[in-house]
């Protein structure tokens, strides 16, 4: 029992001194943003590594999550004769919950994990001692790319993910159920609004997604031990918790903008 | 036994003064004193060799040095600058004009060896990508890997690694560097070579050189001054002449390589019986 106590005690601890720690490296990330400005060249790099590099793999789940949804959704709407909503089920859907989010674990898993380990490695390897003994800011040159990079990357795909979701759903609904293509559109078009699902969904969401994912990803690396079992040990933390912070704050957000 | 810990107490002139001085120098790694009340100093335009087992806190001294970590007590004076009560910028500043070799080498290994060395002119100069290429190859060309410039790191061999970083490190014509092992992993000629490289860059550019090292014959062949460091303390120091001739107990133990002395080859530990439960259970 006081074992217990003295665990749990010990263990939040941890945690806060880890939060402590990450609220110091996120300030100094932020004060390195005005030299990244002078030199958007080097996010603009990362955006390839963490963005286009992440496109197949949203494609590919947008794709398939858009059908699933047109397949679900029809079999649950036929009942009341309903199908022609199915448009609006899909993008609703789409864009206010599954786009950003699924979007969002997807980074983190693709993208999230390959920025921790890359910095970790950087780290063990000394590239980063290195470079400070050059003279040559890592916050600047290392993290901050990264982490911008990463938060404009996150809306794009986010984006990606649900227009091809949209699709994926056409072609279920329409090709393959017989819904009626017009209705599938113009259902979709009177009911989603630009400023309350796709701005409030897809944009603000994605965008709050992706300052916490690659705070995390950059963050677990720039703290990693620098051993091989550090390294593996953030990447799996780098997933994990971008995972579970993304879904609570994705909780939140939904609260705010779609609660009643 | 222990020595006086004063730096003028033997041969050397007093100036003009030192480029790097340390002070008290005390660190800890969480119980264990690295150092204990350090005294040094680096002369200028010199080359000073570091030399100490394994473990006995080289590459911490130039990590202290370099203002990375920061000492429990004393100072550490660069240039007359104090280099752990410098702010970010001025540190960076000072950084500029001091360059470090890292044990590991350290390059970049998303970069080529061509980009690697001109990666600090890039970051801090405005040349021209012209005036950049000839400025690598020229670093190149002195150590030897002109012909790799396109390779990359995990395509050398880890002496060819060093000497690309010993090119890096040389990229902004500093004022002094620290070499940690440059010796180790080279075959004889590259060795030789590499001395004399050290000793050129030395007295060619004006450089003060400090090289951290075991390798005791070659070390102590290009070093004007050497400091001999072994369990927190600077044991003995003295130009390799002096030393050579010295009495003391540790240099004999260190620059003959002598098994038994003074230095211990072991981590602290406790006794080694203890430690395989021998001493207190009774054998069966
Ligand atoms: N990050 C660290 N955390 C804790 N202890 C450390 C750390 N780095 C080094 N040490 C300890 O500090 C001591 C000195 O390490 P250092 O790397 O300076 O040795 P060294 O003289 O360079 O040895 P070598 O010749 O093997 O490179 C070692 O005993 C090591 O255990
Ligand atoms: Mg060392």
């Amino acid at each position: 029992m006081i074992d217990g106590l003295r665990r749990l005690g010990r263990s939040t601890l941890f945690w806060l001194n880890r939060l402590g720690r990450a609220t110091l490296f996120l300030l100094r990330l932020l004060s390195a943003l005005p030299t990244l400005a002078k030199r958007p060249s080097l996010a603009i790099r990362q955006l390839y590594s963490v963005g286009v590099l992440s496109l197949p793999i949203i494609a590919m789940s947008g794709l398939f999550v858009g059908m699933v949804l047109g397949l679900q959704g029809y079999a649950n709407l036929v009942d009341f004769g309903a199908t022609s909503s199915l448009g609006r089920v899909v993008a609703l859907s789409l864009a206010r919950e599954l786009g950003p989010v699924l979007a969002a674990l997807l980074y983190a898993a693709r993208a999230g994990s390959a920025l921790t380990a890359e910095i970790g490695l950087m780290k063990t390897t000394e590239q980063l001692s290195a470079m400070q003994m050059m003279a040559v800011d890592p916050f600047a040159r290392v993290y901050a790319p990264r982490f911008v990079a990463g938060i404009i990357a996150m809306p794009l795909l986010a984006g990606i993910f649900t227009a091809v979701g949209i699709l994926g759903g056409y072609f279920v609904a329409v090709q393959q159920l017989g819904v009626d293509s017009g209705a599938f559109w113009s259902q979709m078009q009177s009911t989603v609004k630009l400023f309350d699902d796709v701005i409030n969904g897809v944009v603000i969401k994605s965008v709050v997604f992706g300052w916490v994912a690659n705070w995390i990803a950059v963050f677990e690396g720039y703290d990693a031990i620098p051993t091989s079992e550090g390294i593996s040990l953030a990447t799996t933390r780098t997933v994990v918790n971008t995972s579970l912070v993304v879904l609570a704050v994705d909780f939140v957000l939904t609260a705010l903008f779609f609660g009643v | 036994m222990p020595m006086p810990n004063t730096p003028f107490s033997r041969s050397d002139p007093p100036d003009p003064p030192p480029l790097i001085t340390v002070r008290g120098l005390t660190f800890y790694r969480g119980d264990r004193a690295i150092f204990r009340d350090v005294d040094l100093d680096i002369q200028r335009g010199k080359v000073t060799a570091i030399m100490g087992p394994s473990g006995a806190g080289k590459t911490t001294l130039l990590r202290l040095i370099g203002g990375q970590i920061r000492p429990h007590a004393g100072r550490i004076e660069v240039d007359g600058a104090c280099v752990h009560e410098l702010g970010r910028r001025e540190l960076y500043q000072l950084r500029k004009r001091m360059s470090m070799l890292f044990q590991s080498g350290a390059l970049f290994t998303d970069l080529s060896v061509f980009d690697n060395v001109a990666f600090p002119l890039r970051e801090h100069t405005r040349l021209s990508e012209a005036l950049i290429r000839i400025l690598v190859l020229m670093k190149l060309e002195a150590v030897g890997l002109r012909g790799a410039r396109d390779l990359m790191p995990s395509e050398l061999s880890g002496g060819m690694a060093r000497r690309a970083a010993l090119a890096r490190s040389i990229a902004l014509d500093p004022m002094m560097i620290m070499y940690d092992e440059p010796f180790s992993g080279q075959d004889p000629i590259t060795m030789g070579v590499l001395i004399k490289l050290i000793r050129t860059l030395n007295d060619a550019l004006g450089l003060t050189s400090i090289i951290v090292s075991h390798d005791v014959k070659e070390t102590a062949s290009i070093a004007d001054y050497i400091y001999l460091l072994s369990e927190g303390s600077i044991v003995d120091h003295g130009s390799p002449q002096t030393l050579e001739r010295s009495r003391s107990a540790w240099v004999e133990q260190f620059l003959h390589a002598l098994p038994d002395g003074p230095m211990s080859f072991h981590y602290p530990a406790a006794a080694y019986a203890q430690d395989l439960s021998l001493a207190q259970e009774p054998s069966p």
